[in-house]
C-alpha cells in the first residue's frame, strides 16, 4: 500500500444528516488498495454512520463517495465489497445454521434461481476455515457464543470474496481468545491483499495489523495518520462530548475533560484538525 | 369413511392441503423478520375487501386480494417512512380494516352470518372456481417462497447486509408483504380471516422447537401446516356426525396442539444446548484441586462435558471439573 497503489475508497466533503440533524460534516479521506485502516473514536462520534455512508446505507447530504473509482450512486460492483455490520448477534426469528448465514454472503455472486455451485461451496468452506468455525457449519447460530457469532458474520462477508472489507466493531464485547482468532483471520486477508476498513474502539490484538488510524470526533474526522499507541484511547480525541469514557471517574460531565498526557503531536493538532477536510496525513505523527 | 367421498369434501381437502402448504411458507419469512402478527393485520384489512365484494356483487376473494395487497404495500411504506411509530400506524390500519368491513357489509344489506363465513372460514362450502383459485395462488406463493429462498432469507436475516450485497431490499420486502396478503385471502376460506395468522405462524413456531437450520424449519413448517389443515378438516368432518364442529377452529386448535406437544421437546433441547455452550476460553484463576474425587468423568458419566478452551469441563454439582494429571481441577 504505497502511495502509488490505486485508491479504493474516496470520500470527498461528505456530510450525512439523520432526521434533519447533521451528523457527519466535511469528511474527506482516502483508502488505498491493500491498506488496513482503523476508524476510531468515542461512542456516538459517527464511526458507524461513516461506514454506512461508505456502503450506501446512509444517503449523503453533501459531497461524494467513490468506491473503486465508481460513484456510489449507481454503484453496482457489490461483489467487490464485504460488510460486517455492527451486531450483537447473528440470530433472527427463525433458526438458521452457521452454513446458511455464511452462504448468504455468496449472494453477491449468484444469479436468481441458481443453486450453490462448486465454487460457491468452496468459498463458503474457505470463509469458515479462515474464522476457525469449519467444524460448526451445521450448528445453529444461536448455539454459538457472542464472539463466535461475530466470526460467523465475518465469514459471511468473506464468502463473497471481497476486495474491500468494512467491519463495524467486530471486537465489541468479544473475549480475548476470540479477538485473537479474529486478528488471525484479518491477518490472512491482509496478506492476500484485501483492503480493510475496521471500526474499533479498542484495537487490542488487532493493533499490529493497522497501517493507518482515522479518529472521528463529534461527526468530524479529527485525525488521519500513523496508528496510535494503545494508551491513545485515553486521549481527548476519544472522549465523548456529552457523556464520557467508561474508564473515567464518574460525574464530571460539565467539567472540562482532563487530557491524558500523550505525545505532543497528536494532542497539539487534535482540535485544529476538527474540520477534517482530509488535508492528507497530518502532523499527527509526532 | 363415505363422508370423505363427497364432492364438497374433496374440494375442501384440496383447498386445505394447498393452504396448509402455502401459509407457513410465507409465515416463516414473517417470523424470521419478527413480524409474526403481520398476517393477522392483513387479515383484518382483507375484511374490508370482502365487504367491498359483497357490496359490489363481485367475488369477495378477488376484492379481498386487491385490498389486502394494497394494505400490504401500505404497511411496507409505513414501515420504511415512519420508523418510530410504525406499529401504532399499523394498528390504526388494521382496526380501520375490520371496522370498515363490518360497516360496508351492513350498508350492502348483507347479514353478519355472511361475513362470518369469511371471518371464521367455510371450507366445506367452497366452490369449484374457488378451489382452482386457491390451488393456483397457493402454488404461486410456494414457488416464489422456495425459489427465492436465498434472497428472501438474506433480506429477512439482515437487511443492511443484504443491501450492501446489492439486493433490492425494499422490493423483496414488498414482495413478502404481497405474498402474505395473497396467502391471507387464500386461507380465508379455510380457517377464516381472524384465524389465518395462526396457520402462518403456529407451524413455524412448532417446527423451530426442534430444528437448527432455516431450510429444515421451512420444510417442517410446511409439513405441519398440511397435517394441521388436512387433519383438522377430517377430524371436524367426522366429529360433525355428533356435534356442530367448524373446520377452521379445529384446524387452528390442532396446530396449537402440535405446538403444545413439541414445546417440551424444544425446551429440553434448548436446555441441553445451553448447557453445552462453551465456557469463555479464559484460563482459570489458579491451580485449585478438587476435594476427594472418587468419581471418574468420561464420555457418558452423566455429567455434561462443556468445551473450555483446549479441554472440557465436566459440570458436577455446580462445579466445573477439568481433568489435570491424576486429579481434577476446579475451573
Ligand atoms: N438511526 C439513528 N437515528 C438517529 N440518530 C442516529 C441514528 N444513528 C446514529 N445516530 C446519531 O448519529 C451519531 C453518530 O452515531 P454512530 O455513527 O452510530 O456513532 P458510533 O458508531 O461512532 O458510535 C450519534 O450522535 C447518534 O445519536
Ligand atoms: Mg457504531
Amino acid at each position: 500500500m504505497s502511495m502509488t497503489s490505486p485508491t479504493v475508497v474516496t470520500v470527498d466533503g461528505a456530510a450525512v444528516a439523520i432526521a434533519g440533524r447533521p451528523v457527519l460534516r466535511g469528511i474527506s479521506m482516502e483508502v488505498r488498495q491493500g491498506e488496513f485502516v482503523a476508524l476510531m473514536g468515542a461512542n456516538g462520534s459517527g464511526k458507524s454512520t461513516l461506514v454506512r455512508a461508505m456502503t450506501g446505507l446512509r444517503p449523503l447530504t453533501a459531497g461524494s463517495v467513490h468506491l473503486f473509482g465508481e460513484d456510489l450512486d449507481g454503484f453496482h460492483q457489490w461483489q467487490r465489497i464485504g460488510f460486517v455490520p455492527q451486531r450483537a448477534t447473528a440470530a433472527s426469528g427463525v433458526p438458521a445454521s452457521v452454513w446458511e448465514v455464511v452462504a448468504s454472503g455468496r449472494l453477491t455472486r449468484r444469479r436468481w434461481l441458481r443453486p450453490l455451485l462448486g465454487p460457491d461451496r468452496a468459498a463458503i468452506r474457505a470463509a469458515l476455515e479462515v474464522v476457525g468455525l469449519a467444524d460448526r457449519a451445521r450448528d445453529g447460530v444461536t448455539a454459538l457464543s457472542g464472539g463466535q457469532q461475530q466470526r460467523v458474520l465475518i465469514a459471511r462477508a468473506l464468502a463473497g470474496e471481497p476486495e474491500l472489507l468494512f467491519l463495524d466493531e467486530p471486537t465489541a464485547g468479544v473475549d480475548l481468545p476470540n479477538q485473537e482468532a479474529l486478528a488471525r483471520a484479518l491477518g490472512v486477508l491482509k496478506d492476500r491483499g484485501a483492503t480493510i476498513v475496521l471500526v474499533a474502539h479498542d484495537l487490542g490484538p488487532l493493533a499490529p495489523l493497522v497501517d493507518r488510524a482515522l479518529v472521528m470526533r463529534d461527526g468530524r474526522l479529527a485525525y488521519d495518520g500513523a496508528p496510535l499507541a494503545d494508551d491513545a484511547v485515553h486521549h481527548p480525541l476519544f472522549l465523548e462530548s456529552h457523556s464520557h469514557h467508561h474508564h473515567e471517574a464518574p460525574r464530571h460531565d460539565h467539567a472540562p475533560h482532563v487530557a491524558a498526557p500523550l505525545d505532543g503531536g497528536v494532542g497539539g493538532t487534535a482540535s485544529g484538525l476538527g474540520t477534517g477536510n482530509g488535508s492528507g496525513r497530518p502532523d499527527g505523527r509526532a | 369413511m363415505d363422508i370423505l367421498g363427497y364432492d364438497f369434501m374433496i374440494r375442501a381437502m384440496l383447498a386445505a392441503v394447498f393452504t396448509g402448504l402455502a401459509a407457513p411458507t410465507v409465515g416463516t419469512y414473517l417470523v424470521q423478520r419478527r413480524l409474526a402478527l403481520m398476517g393477522d393485520g392483513l387479515g383484518h384489512v382483507a375484511v374490508t375487501g370482502v365487504a367491498l365484494g359483497l357490496l359490489t356483487g363481485s367475488s369477495p376473494t378477488w376484492t379481498a386480494i386487491v385490498v389486502a395487497v394494497l394494505g400490504a404495500v401500505l404497511v411496507e411504506v409505513i414501515r420504511v417512512q415512519g420508523h418510530t411509530n410504525g406499529d401504532v400506524a399499523l394498528a390504526l390500519l388494521f382496526y380501520g380494516g375490520i371496522a370498515g368491513g363490518v360497516l360496508i357489509t351492513g350498508i350492502a344489506g348483507q347479514s353478519a352470518a355472511r361475513l362470518q363465513e369469511f371471518l371464521f372460514g367455510s371450507i366445506t362450502s367452497i366452490s369449484v372456481s374457488d378451489v382452482w383459485a386457491t390451488m393456483a395462488l397457493a402454488t404461486l406463493v410456494v414457488v416464489i417462497c422456495v425459489g427465492l429462498m436465498p434472497q428472501l432469507f438474506a433480506v429477512a436475516q439482515d437487511q443492511e447486509f443484504a443491501r450492501v450485497a446489492g439486493l433490492n431490499v425494499q422490493a423483496y420486502n414488498v414482495l413478502v408483504a404481497v405474498l402474505a396478503a395473497v396467502t391471507v385471502t387464500v386461507a380465508m376460506r379455510t380457517v377464516g380471516l381472524l384465524l389465518v395468522s395462526a396457520l402462518m405462524v403456529v407451524p413455524v413456531a412448532t417446527a423451530q422447537q426442534v430444528t437448527r437450520s432455516f431450510r429444515t424449519t421451512l420444510a417442517l413448517a410446511m409439513g405441519l401446516g398440511v397435517a394441521a389443515s388436512l387433519g383438522g378438516l377430517v377430524v371436524s368432518a367426522f366429529a360433525s356426525y355428533q356435534w356442530r364442529v367448524a373446520p377452521g377452529p379445529t384446524i387452528v386448535l390442532l396446530a396449537l396442539a402440535g405446538f403444545a406437544v413439541t414445546w417440551p421437546i424444544g425446551a429440553v433441547l434448548r436446555r441441553r444446548a445451553r448447557l453445552r455452550t462453551p465456557f469463555v476460553a479464559e484460563p482459570p484463576l489458579g491451580h485449585e484441586v478438587t476435594d476427594e474425587h472418587p468419581h471418574v468423568h468420561g464420555d457418558d458419566c452423566g455429567h455434561p462435558a462443556v468445551e473450555h478452551g483446549d479441554h472440557v469441563d465436566y459440570i458436577h454439582d455446580g462445579h466445573r471439573h477439568a481433568a489435570h494429571g491424576g486429579h481434577y481441577d476446579e475451573h
